[in-house]
């Protein structure tokens, strides 16, 4: 996915970036409204998050701009107010949807992930590997025809391990991905969904394949 | 909003009291003086007959033979009979020794004219002197005629009823007047009053009506208060959010970084003290921002910014807006509402409070479990949210809606103790309530009942 970042702290700009490109996705990052319409009106976007208070505007007068122009990106906006009359005011501005600062950055991949999956029809990324296919955005597997509906930690472990084929994934560095640093779990809640995949994936040419003391490892045949 | 006020005496009380009291002195003073004028000229009537009958008496005395001799003209009696049978007396003196008459009317001094009491009665007393001038000595003649006063005091008891009469009529009108004046004046200032009084806490426009002069100025501070007032409130809302903004992005860097570097570290130490980094960071940002919502939720209650909300909107809207956070944790929305459910309120802080029992229920509902957000419209409207999670703590049931307030067993939670304070307070501004409860099944379940 290849998002626009709009958002003046620099280093909470850079701090997002990273934690973005982590999950894989393309980041352009824009530290004013101005820089923010150039990107815009030449780069094509999946999704455009948007800080509201901006040097040189309010970002609400971008999103106006943005909407009026017949743009049909969809912009989240990050919000350091928290009055929920404001937030209102927001959506009515045109926002898809919006996350108050200081967020988790997995409730902020939750929210682009809905908010990809409204506005689906604009992007398709389904990845293909063997006779499997996958569609992160729309949240199904499709194994030899048959159209599977994931449950959300599947898909995101399925998208990790598919993003990052031949990579082996510690069971610790799974549970960081799947699960809030508060959730208080056990690395063997991995197993749980690992399990469930496996089930789904019974019969294709895609396998997970444990490797001991080490993790786990996306394969497919051929 | 309290409205103690220190009260002293009513103004149109005080208004009526000085005018109506100035009106009976006023009155009292008309009594007296009509009275005493009317008096004074009853009694130079009087007089003047009296005098009359003096002078055409001593006309009649002539000296004859070196005597005094005197033909006593009846007509000088009889000019003096009234009405009310008023006795008359004389004495005519001779060089201060009664000649005729009555005895007992004898003047001393010179005065023309005196009252005194005579046989029982007060009687007015004229008196004059001639000289007679004859062949050796002159001789003085003296002439007392005395009248006693019914007639007079009869006159004037009907001149002190018709006064009295008039006083009574004119304390009766000037009070009427004071009262309509008094009336009026208040009248200027009830209709301010009003007007201030019907305004909402959050109208701090000035007044343009026109006002009496008298009033100008206090209208005037009144109207620089407001002013000062409105910019103070807007100065600290602006304030708040200006703070929040400054406070929060800091935060968000810091725990952006956190979290990416938590992503990185192996080392339990570490991972733990970054663990903590991020509760601490989510801890204060949940609380100022729960804490600007109570604000709110407490100020907009005061003045309720009622419409007619469809909650089923409403809530399918919130639904939708929860979800990701709900599909991070699988855990599934199910938002049962069949009929139509309106209620007249207020959109923003109905929303606030269903988010913030969503937001419970997300938190200690159970991965891979059910939260059911359900409308009923019988025998109550109601919305109540159930979660699959161990329900509340039975002995704190109570109490868990009150400020700062949080279960003994939230593992470690996230919270601000302020949610369910936020619910309840929005269930009562709208005459509901908030009920917690636990399902015999398992789970919470929170309703707000309007």
């Amino acid at each position: 996915m290849k998002y626009l970042l709009v958002e003046d702290n620099q280093e909470l700009a850079r701090a997002i970036c990273s934690r973005m490109s982590l999950d894989g996705h393309l980041v352009d990052h824009a530290a004013l409204i101005s820089e923010a319409v150039e990107y815009a009106s030449v780069g094509e976007y999946d999704l455009i998050l948007l800080d509201i208070m901006l040097p040189d505007g309010d970002g609400r007068s971008f999103l106006k701009q943005h909407r009026a122009g017949k743009n049909n990106t969809p912009v989240i906006v990050l919000t350091a107010r928290s009055q929920v009359s404001d937030r209102i005011s927001m959506l009515d501005l045109g926002a898809d949807d919006y996350v108050t600062k200081p967020f988790d950055h997995a409730e902020l991949q939750a929210r682009c992930r809905a908010v990809l999956r409204r506005n689906a029809g604009t992007a398709q990324s389904t990845i293909r590997m063997g006779d499997v296919e996958f569609d992160p955005v729309g949240g199904h597997l499709t194994v030899k025809g048959k159209v599977i509906d994931l449950r959300n930690r599947e898909l995101r472990l399925l998208e990790l391990l598919m993003n990052a084929r031949g990579q082996v994934f510690s069971k610790h560095k799974l549970v960081d991905r799947l699960f809030s640093y508060d959730d208080d779990v056990s690395e063997n809640a991995v197993e749980v969904y690992v399990g469930r995949l496996r089930k789904h994936l019974e019969g294709s040419s895609v396998q997970i394949k444990t490797l001991r003391g080490l993790g786990y490892r996306l394969d497919h045949d051929g | 909003m309290t409205g103690d006020v220190v009260v002293s005496r009513s103004l149109r009380n005080r208004l009526a009291m000085i005018l109506t009291g100035g009106a009976a002195v006023l009155a009292i003073v008309l009594f007296l003086v009509v009275r005493a004028y009317a008096a004074q000229i009853a009694q130079q009537g009087q007089d003047n007959i009296l005098n009359a009958s003096v002078s055409s008496i001593l006309d009649a005395a002539v000296l004859r033979d070196g005597e005094v001799e005197l033909d006593f003209p009846y007509a000088a009696l009889s000019m003096l009979s009234t009405d009310a049978d008023d006795r008359v007396f004389y004495a005519v003196y001779e060089d201060g020794a009664l000649l005729s008459g009555y005895d007992g009317l004898d003047t001393q001094d010179d005065e023309a004219f005196r009252s005194m009491n005579y046989d029982g009665s007060t009687v007015r007393i004229a008196t004059a002197t001639r000289t007679l001038v004859g062949a050796n000595v002159p001789r003085r003649v003296t002439v007392s005629v005395a009248q006693t006063q019914d007639a007079l005091s009869g006159t004037l008891n009907r001149i002190s009823t018709n006064v009295a009469v008039f006083g009574a009529g004119f304390f009766a009108l000037a009070t009427v007047l004071s009262f309509w004046a008094t009336s009026t004046t208040i009248g200027q200032l009830r209709r301010l009053t009003t007007s201030v009084t019907r305004r909402g806490p959050q109208d701090l426009s000035p007044f343009t009506k026109p006002v009496p002069t008298e009033m100008g100025p206090l209208v005037g501070s009144l109207n620089n208060l407001m002013f000062r007032l409105d910019q103070s409130l807007k100065q600290s809302e602006e304030f708040i959010a200006e703070a929040a903004h400054r406070v929060r992005t800091p935060l968000a860097t810091v725990r952006s970084y956190a979290e990416a570097t938590f992503q990185r570290v192996e080392n339990t130490e570490n991972r733990d003290a970054l663990r903590s980094m991020m509760r601490a960071i989510d801890e204060s940002s949940r609380a100022a921002g729960q804490l600007l919502d109570h604000a709110m939720v407490t100020f907009r209650a005061e003045n309720l910014d009622r419409i007619d909300v469809d909650l089923n909107d409403l809530l399918r809207d919130l639904v939708q807006r929860m979800t990701p956070v709900a599909d991070m944790r699988d855990v599934d929305f199910i938002l049962d509402a069949a009929a139509p459910a309106h209620l007249h309120g207020d959109p923003i802080l109905l929303q606030n409070a269903f988010r913030n029992l969503i937001d419970n229920a997300l938190k200690y509902a159970p991965a891979d479990s059910i939260v059911t957000v359900r409308v009923q419209t019988a025998p109550d409207l109601s919305v109540s949210v159930t979660d699959q999670g161990k329900g509340f703590p039975p002995s704190e049931i109570n109490k868990l809606a009150d400020r700062f307030v949080r279960g003994s067993d939230t593992d470690g939670q996230i919270g601000s103790g302020l949610g369910l304070t936020i619910a309840r307070d929005v269930a009562a501004a709208h005459g509901g309530a908030l009920i917690l409860s636990n399902r015999s099944e398992g789970g919470a379940c929170a309703t707000l009942q309007f």
